[in-house]
Order: C-alpha cells, then sequence, then structure tokens
C-alpha cells in the first residue's frame, strides 16, 4: 500500500466514522426516550389532568395547551405570512426596500427564541397588558415563525410557471383576480407544507412562552385566550427542574417527551407525504 | 380598481411587517436593557466578574455569562464541526444514492426534534453517565452541554454543507481524477476549496444556533455564574440567565433591566454573525 492509498483509506474511514456517530447518537437517542416514556404511556396519562403535586396523573392540560398555542401563533403568521411572500414574488421590484425586507426576515430568522420571549414579555404581556396568556403567547410564537412561513410561500409561488399567469391576463383577469383565483391554488399544496413545519416548530418551542404564556400548573382548561396555559415542552422542562419528587417526575417527563416527539415527529411526516404527492402529481 | 390596489397595499404591509417586529424586537430589548449600562457602567457590565444580580449591593458583571456562552459554543463546535462536515461529505461524495435517500432524511429529523428534549436527554441520561465516566462532583457541566449542543448542530453544518459539495460542478471532479488523484486527494484539494464559502457560512450559522440555543443550557450546563477553571466545572451561558432570573425579577428592577442588557449583547453577537454569513452567501452567487 502506498502512503497516498494510506491516506485516502485512512480518510474515508474517519469520514464514514463521522455519519456513523451522527446517525448511532440519533438512534439511542430515539429508542432510549421512546422506551424510558413509553412506560408511562396510557390512555389516562392523556386525558387526565395532573394530581399529587405533579406526581401522579397524566398531562390533558399540557396537551390542550399546546393545541391553542400553535393554532393560534399559525392563525397569526399564516395570512400575514403568505401576503408577504406574494407582495415579494409578485408585486416587488427590487429596490432599496426590498432588500431591507429581506435582510429583515433573514436576521429575523436568526434571532434566537429566548429574545423573542423576551420581546413578547415586554410588549404583549406588560406594554399591551395581554398578561401572561394564549394571546401573548401565541403572538410571539408567530413572529418567530413567520420567517419559515414567508420563505417557504415564497418558494412555493415561485415554482407557478409564468404560462399560469400570463392564460390568467390573456383571459382578462386582473393582478388580483390572477393571484387569488390561479398562482395561490396552484401554490397551495406547497405553501402548506411550509405552514405544517411551522407548526412543528412552534409546538417544540420552549424558551419563547417561559415568560409570555406558559405555568407549571393549572388544574382548570383555559377558559379565554386571555389565560395562562400548561404547555407540553414547558411542561418538561418544568417538571426536569421544578417540584421536590424527581423520582416521580423524571418518567412523566420522559413520557411527555414522547408525547410531543411523536407529535412533531408525525407533523413533519404530513409535510415530507404532501410534498411527496406533489412532486408525483405536478404536471406542468 | 380599488380592490386592486387595496390588495397590493395590504400585501406591501405584512412584507412591511417583517421590518416591524425586528425593529420592535430592538427597540423592545434596547428601551429596557440600556439604562442598565448607565447604572452599572457600561465596561464593568461587560467585563465586570461578578455577577451577584440579588445581593446587597447588586453587581451585574456578565463576563462569567460570556465565557459560559463561548465555552459552551466552542466545545458544540468541536463536536458538530467533523460531524456534520464528515455526514456532509459521505452523503454527497461516498454514498449510493438509495443509501443517501435513507440517511439524509434521517440526520435531518435531527433538526426537527425539540431543544427541550434534547435538555431531558442531557439531564436524566448523559449526565449521570458523564459523572461516573469521569468522576465528577457533577455532570451537569460545559463538557456535556457542548456535546448536546454540537450533536444539535450537526444536521445544520450537514445539510448546508451538502448543498455547497453537491453545487461543485461534476467537470472539477473529472479533471481531477484525470490527472490521476484518488478520492481523497480530489475530496481534499479540489472539492472542499470549491465549496469553501458555503461550509464556513453553514458553521457560521452553527455558531449562532449554538449561542442562542437556550433549553439545552439551561436545562444542562449547571448553571454557576463563575468563569470556569475546566471544562468539567458548570457555567451559566447568557441565554440560560436570561431564562432562569427573569421569573425573580420585578418589571423594571435592575435585575430586570440587566437580563434585558444581556439579550442586547446576545442580539449584536448574532446580528454580526448574520451580516458574515449573508456576505458569504453573496459572494458564493457570485
Amino acid at each position: 500500500m502506498t502512503v497516498r492509498t494510506f491516506k485516502q483509506t485512512l480518510w474515508l474511514t474517519l469520514i464514514r466514522l463521522a455519519i456513523f456517530i451522527s446517525i448511532l447518537f440519533l438512534l439511542v437517542f430515539l429508542i432510549l426516550i421512546f422506551v424510558r416514556g413509553g412506560k408511562v404511556l396510557s390512555l389516562s396519562f392523556l386525558t387526565e389532568a395532573p394530581r399529587d403535586g405533579m406526581t401522579k396523573g397524566g398531562i390533558f392540560p399540557a396537551i390542550i395547551g399546546t393545541f391553542y398555542l400553535t393554532i393560534g401563533s399559525i392563525l397569526f403568521a399564516l395570512p400575514l405570512g403568505v401576503l408577504a411572500a406574494i407582495y415579494l414574488s409578485e408585486y416587488a421590484k427590487p429596490s432599496f426596500w426590498v432588500s431591507t425586507i429581506r435582510t429583515a426576515i433573514n436576521t429575523l430568522a436568526g434571532v434566537p427564541s429566548i429574545v423573542f420571549g423576551l420581546f413578547g414579555l415586554a410588549l404583549f404581556v406588560n406594554i399591551f397588558g395581554f398578561g401572561v396568556s394564549i394571546l401573548s403567547g401565541s403572538l410571539t410564537l408567530g413572529i418567530l415563525v413567520l420567517p419559515t412561513i414567508i420563505n417557504a410561500s415564497e418558494e412555493a409561488i415561485k415554482t407557478v410557471p409564468l404560462d399560469f399567469r400570463e392564460a390568467a391576463y390573456a383571459l382578462g383577469a386582473t393582478k388580483r383576480q390572477t393571484i387569488m383565483k390561479v398562482v395561490l391554488p396552484t401554490a397551495l399544496p406547497s405553501i402548506l407544507t411550509g405552514a405544517i413545519i411551522s407548526v412543528g416548530r412552534a409546538a417544540g418551542e420552549t424558551a419563547p412562552i417561559l415568560f409570555t404564556a406558559a405555568t407549571f400548573y393549572t388544574r382548570k382548561l383555559p377558559k379565554s385566550i386571555l389565560d395562562e396555559v400548561m404547555a407540553l415542552p414547558y411542561h418538561i422542562y418544568a417538571l426536569m427542574t421544578e417540584g421536590t419528587a424527581p423520582k416521580y417526575q423524571v418518567p412523566i417527563a420522559y413520557g411527555t417527551a414522547v408525547v410531543l416527539l411523536l407529535l412533531v415527529l408525525s407533523i413533519n411526516l404530513v409535510a415530507i407525504i404532501i410534498r411527496y404527492r406533489i412532486r408525483r402529481k405536478k404536471k406542468w | 380598481m380599488i380592490k386592486e390596489n387595496l390588495f397590493k397595499y395590504l400585501s406591501l404591509f405584512a412584507a412591511l411587517c417583517s421590518i416591524i417586529f425586528l425593529f420592535g424586537i430592538i427597540f423592545s430589548i434596547f428601551r429596557e436593557g440600556l439604562p442598565i449600562f448607565k447604572t452599572a457602567g457600561l465596561f464593568k457590565f461587560l467585563f465586570g466578574t461578578a455577577w451577584y444580580p440579588t445581593s446587597e449591593p447588586a453587581e451585574f458583571g456578565i463576563l462569567p455569562l460570556i465565557v459560559g456562552s463561548i465555552v459552551v459554543t466552542i466545545g458544540a463546535l468541536i463536536v458538530s464541526i467533523p460531524l456534520g462536515l464528515g455526514s456532509a461529505i459521505y452523503l454527497s461524495e461516498m454514498a449510493k444514492p438509495g443509501t443517501r435517500e435513507i440517511l439524509k432524511p434521517f440526520i435531518e429529523l435531527l433538526a426537527g426534534i425539540p431543544s427541550v428534549i434534547f435538555g431531558l436527554f442531557g439531564m436524566a441520561f448523559l449526565s449521570p453517565f458523564i459523572m461516573r465516566l469521569f468522576h465528577l462532583n457533577t455532570g451537569l457541566n460545559a463538557f456535556t452541554a457542548s456535546i448536546i449542543l454540537g450533536l444539535m448542530v450537526v444536521p445544520i453544518i450537514s445539510s448546508l454543507s451538502e448543498d455547497a459539495i453537491s453545487a461543485v460542478p461534476k467537470s472539477l471532479r473529472e479533471a481531477a481524477y484525470a490527472l490521476g488523484a484518488n478520492k481523497w486527494e480530489t475530496i481534499k484539494k479540489v472539492i472542499l476549496p470549491a465549496a469553501k464559502s458555503g461550509i464556513i457560512a453553514s458553521i457560521i450559522l452553527g455558531f449562532g444556533r449554538s449561542i442562542g440555543e437556550t433549553m439545552v443550557v439551561l436545562m444542562v450546563a449547571g448553571g454557576s455564574a463563575m468563569i470556569p477553571k475546566s471544562i468539567f466545572q458548570p457555567v451559566r451561558p447568557m441565554t440560560s440567565a436570561i431564562a432562569a432570573e427573569m421569573g425573580e425579577t420585578v418589571v423594571g428592577d435592575d435585575h430586570y433591566r440587566a437580563l434585558f442588557g444581556i439579550a442586547i449583547v446576545l442580539f449584536i453577537i448574532i446580528f454580526a454573525s448574520n451580516l458574515i454569513t449573508e456576505s458569504v452567501k453573496r459572494k458564493i452567487k457570485r
């Protein structure tokens, strides 16, 4: 073996090792969470409220809380994001303002989630007076996922062929009619994929809701959007860091993690399936 | 016609919202945080080594928190650069198409897992393991946090680097092989240099993600606000100080302002690293 071949064998082995370690870690991680969390999973775990200072019972209020927060954030961010994407891809001409908007979107995408939480605390909780509530949390999460939605929607709108638009114009449609009746319906499945991925992200975020929406323990379910809620990711954190009976709390944390993981993974799976079907159905 | 214009301006407004929100974030953290630079003194705030926000008199020196963030972030990059870059090279240069189709989504899956679950894994599984392995007093330290954070950043570095590597024209590879280079020589001397800017951009993005990540360091890094003497000591990175202490503050007091002050420092670091990534990306486009 020459030095050259030896070097090649050595480095290619190291590269294989790198991907092997990454995959191995992911497997160990998933198996551990599912095995330890699977033990506490049951129907009553999903449908009951916590009891005895978080040491027994289920996580129903946290599931409901996460549901409200994610729906709220998407209701806020999806229309806003799609409209912004329409402006950027259909109306905007290259200018100082457009490049400023793009820089703002990219910067927003990189802002740490805890800073979004501080922003939500300062603006929605304190200045607007929404308090620690579903509303404050949803708005904060909505702004967090907005860049993802804008980027995905813009990509989706860009893939609509120019012919479609020209055909609509030739039939006498105005620009708005073309966008609403031709461009958006064609791009809709891809836009939805982006929206679904954002739902997964919003459901799993903890830091933005720490000070804006989440509470460790509440017996009652939220009655209005101004109530504070329990949430799955925050529940895991709280079980691990608060309370006095880790022996009972850690298994519940694992169980909550399995529920959250299944939720996020199945949301992502739906997105993957939609994307696959679009690719198959596309005829243009 | 009114409808047409209304729709156009409505969409323009939606697009402008991104700028409004960004300025809202900047304005609110500066409004709440700037006063502390005056009260505590900018230099003392940034380079003071004592973080005792609740004692009398309180001391607001965030150097231990900055050092904590930097130690954990560098540690995370030491883990994630070789793993992520190795995975990227494997996926784009060595894997058979079938293998690639399976492994790639699998690694991307790693990016979708909520960070609090990584935190749980680090706290309940990895840290007791590290504690026994190295005979430490606590497994909740900068070392454990770096490992978890590093593994979280692997998919970011891997997917962006892979894009950059895949974008290298096939003709360059063929030219290298024609000159008698073997596979590794082609990767090292031709492909990696050609994909350099994209790889650097992926690393900077990984840096930004690590330094801004909250839940993992909050749960796993140990939380001690002291400048660590070794990587096996607990640290309190900036994000974890904000998350852990905001609940103890009263709106408008010095501690509250100091935590917003930390957010300003964090924001400036992230903003600078974003600007670098943008300029690198622009370079690639050219």
